[in-house]
């Protein structure tokens, strides 16, 4: 049986990571794939960098991050931030990226997740949808670009639905209304985008403690996505793993 | 050990999981260097229609053969081993694959595409790709498959040995056949269960 993925996410910036990273016996805290390869041996399934300096053509140093942790690190490793076009694709792959994470350009020009899924298949390309609970669309979710700030008028799960069916592999739903509460996921969220779409769904946002995370496999997540959780220490992969399993969930 | 170049995947693990093995491995579509290798591996990522197009474009189903006729080791990962089988069906479009087996790779019927994540996979008897690792998980990520072995037993030759998932239905994760060898999963994502297995291969090269 499959399990559910657990997936550590960490912010990039410059080759280094960025935001509320605090393991004390890194010999070099800020280094992207030392910090992957410790998760990857604590049991992380997959890891994700989002790399937050703007454009894939503008930083060049999240490939070299990327060639070395391809290297070292052998599991799953998803990129995201500023890929907008086939080609930024081709060049993070080229690098080693397993999986590409793209969210504003999709919006910006949804033929591109036609683009990408047929120049490498669908299973390279995770759509990041940021969504806000709006009273302004049918489901009562609409998605966000710039981490939230800006409004598309766009409904959330008729988007989730397109892009799905345009070639997305799998659909990462982090809730900005959960981000950063630690109060748990947005479980209707969850249960909305699973029921509409046919491909892996990854749950993000709002995983304050390893007890948050078996609700959102419940409400039709297969993998789940955290960053200060386990930046700060405060729970291990290993924590959250034996929480889900105490719920009965299968975990690796 | 040689990598089959034809412009496909994600090389750089393959090629580093395979040295953190023990395999000195050169990336090449060259084909002196592919005859001579003690091993070849192919790997393979996207659709079916793509990677046979890019193998045939190196010529790449020929080198197999023929290493393959000379009982020198081949191992297919992912649609590396989906070519291998004879016809790939994606959509409406039918593909001409390299014919190595018998069988059609066709969409999983399953609720949740992609399969993506590690699975359990039921070891065939007598494995030695799977020897000590048998209970591991493995990472997979494919809409497609082989979900039904084709061949025969034969009292004259070697019963081939063959590794099942399931994700929705029973599906080939593994094929051990004499010198061609592939499996479905991805060995180079599969964390210290992969390297046992990648390891557990290159230890069979030069037995054949």
């Amino acid at each position: 049986m499959l399990t559910t993925r657990v997936i550590p996410c960490l912010d990039v910036a410059g080759g280094r990571v960025v935001k509320g990273v605090r393991f004390q016996d890194l010999a070099d805290q800020g280094d992207p794939v030392e910090l992957a390869a410790r998760y990857a041996q604590q049991g992380a399934d997959e890891l994700t960098f989002l790399d937050v300096t703007a454009t894939v053509e503008g930083s060049d140093t999240i490939l070299e991050v990327v060639e070395r942790c391809a290297e070292q690190v052998f599991i799953p490793l998803t990129v995201g931030g500023g890929v907008r076009t086939v080609a930024d694709v081709s060049r993070l792959l080229a690098h080693g990226a397993d999986k590409v994470g793209v969210n504003s350009a999709a919006i910006a020009r949804p033929e591109v997740v036609d683009e990408i899924s047929a120049a490498f298949g669908a299973q390279v390309l995770v759509v990041s949808l940021d969504v806000l609970r709006s009273a302004d669309t049918a489901s009562g979710f609409e998605v966000t670009t710039h981490g939230g700030r800006r409004r598309t008028g766009i409904d959330a799960i008729a988007w989730a639905a397109e892009v799905d069916r345009r070639g997305a592999g799998e659909l990462l739903v982090n809730s900005i209304d959960a981000d950063g509460t630690k109060a748990g996921f947005d479980l209707e969220l969850i249960a909305a985008v699973r029921a509409a779409t046919g491909v892996p769904v990854v749950a993000s946002g709002g995983a304050g403690g390893p007890e948050h995370f078996a609700p959102a496999v419940s409400a039709g997540a297969d993998a789940v996505l955290a960053a200060s959780i386990f930046h700060s220490q405060q729970s291990t992969i290993d924590d959250v793993k034996a929480a889900m399993r105490a719920a009965g969930v299968t975990v690796r | 050990m040689a990598l089959l170049d034809y412009g496909m995947g994600n090389v750089h693990s393959a090629a580093k999981a395979l040295e953190a093995a023990g395999a000195h491995v050169t990336l090449t579509a060259d084909r002196a260097t592919i005859m001579e290798a003690d091993g070849l591996v192919v790997p393979g990522v996207g659709s079916i229609a793509s990677c046979v197009a890019g193998i045939e474009a190196v010529r790449g189903g020929e080198l197999i053969g023929r290493r393959l006729a000379g009982g020198r080791p081949v191992l297919g990962i992912c649609v590396g081993m989906q070519v291998l089988f004879e016809t790939g069906l994606e959509g409406r479009e039918e593909t001409t694959a390299l014919g190595e087996w018998p069988g059609t790779v066709r969409r999983l019927q399953a609720d949740v595409l992609p399969h993506m994540g590690w699975n359990t996979v039921e070891a065939g008897e007598g494995s030695r790709l799977f020897a000590g690792i048998e209970d591991e998980r493995f990472y997979f990520v494919h809409s497609y498959a082989a979900t039904e072995w084709l061949i025969d037993p034969h009292p004259r030759i070697r019963q081939p040995i063959t590794t099942w998932a399931e994700h929705g239905e029973r599906f080939l994760a593994a094929v051990e056949n004499g010198p061609l060898c592939a499996t479905q999963f991805h060995p180079e994502k599969s964390g210290a269960a992969g390297a046992r297995l990648l390891t557990n291969w290159v230890g069979t090269l030069g037995s054949e």
